[in-house]
């Protein structure tokens, strides 16, 4: 199976990269983007996703400015 | 006075340190990261660089190094930790220094020296140094904005015009208050992202570095 971990920085904190996107989507005449946030996916390939959990909590996302949800892909 | 500098795969300021500090009579002694024991050391200096690539996160990886176990024993035992540019960003990913570095504001790489004043001296960075004091030190990072996490941090350095003045316009990453460097609450962990190393001799833009590399090593 395929645990895919979506890591998202929090709103509070600052995304520069998707701030840029933002403006060169306004620049393309979509100025209808409010705001752009650029995440991350791990995708991890195991027998049994028990421990992805943990695997996040220990290395994947940082606490202090990440959150993240997990789906499994059978 | 020996002074351990940690050197993770991807690390390269180390020469830089080692020789920066041996100006001012420092023995020094370069430091895999696969070291278990620290306990010769009076002092841990984690250099800039890209350890292990920088994957991940920057830091995050390192944190997990088999060196780290002791550089964290000795953090909490008092000894004086130092981490430049790279090494504060492991700092942080070890929860050794509150909060978290993310990329440059303008989402570019700076290298050029900058403006910083000094914001306390009760760390092992600044004891030397005055209150106030604006040093000129390069920066070299790309991931060097700082994010606090729940706890207040305590900055030692903010970056500043030339004249001491706090502005957005001298932050050159859009750090968080304006925070170059940072101290733990016991002031022996100190993580700063310009380069005093890179500011010791004559030929250097200047030789704002001494005073904080003389205090790390007085402390």
């Amino acid at each position: 199976m395929r645990a895919i971990v979506t890591i998202r920085r929090r709103d509070t904190i600052a995304d520069p990269e998707g701030s840029t996107i933002q403006r060169a989507l306004g620049d393309l005449g979509f100025g209808e983007v409010r705001g752009v946030r650029v995440n991350r996916t791990i995708e991890l390939d195991v027998d049994d996703a028990a421990r992805v959990r943990e695997m996040c909590e220990r290395l994947l996302v940082n606490p202090v400015m990440e959150d993240f949800d997990i789906e499994i892909v059978t | 006075m020996k002074v351990g500098i940690v050197v993770f795969p991807g690390t390269n300021c180390e020469r830089d340190v080692a020789h920066a500090l041996g100006m001012f009579g420092a023995d020094t002694e370069l430091v895999w990261h696969r070291e278990t024991d620290l306990d010769e050391f009076d002092r841990i200096v984690l250099p800039g660089g890209f350890a292990h690539g920088d994957y991940l996160r920057a830091g995050a990886i390192a944190r997990f190094s088999p060196v780290m176990r002791p550089v964290a024993d000795a953090a909490n035992a008092g000894v004086p930790v130092l981490g430049i540019c790279n090494g504060f960003q492991i700092l942080c990913e070890a929860g050794l220094l509150p909060g978290a570095l993310i990329a440059n504001r303008d989402l570019r790489f700076i290298c050029r020296p900058v403006h910083v004043r000094v914001e306390s001296t009760d760390s092992i960075l600044t004891r030397a140094a005055k209150p106030g004091q604006v040093l000129r030190i390069p920066l070299n990072s790309y991931e060097g904005s700082y994010v606090p996490g729940d706890m207040a941090p305590t900055p030692v350095l903010r970056y500043c015009e030339p004249d001491g003045s706090v502005t957005d316009a001298a932050n050159p990453n859009g750090s968080s208050d304006g925070v170059a460097g940072l101290a733990n609450a016991a002031g022996n962990v100190v993580g700063l992202m310009p380069h005093p190393e890179r500011a010791v001799e004559e030929f250097m833009v200047s030789t704002d570095g001494r005073v904080l590399l003389q205090s790390f090593l007085a402390s």
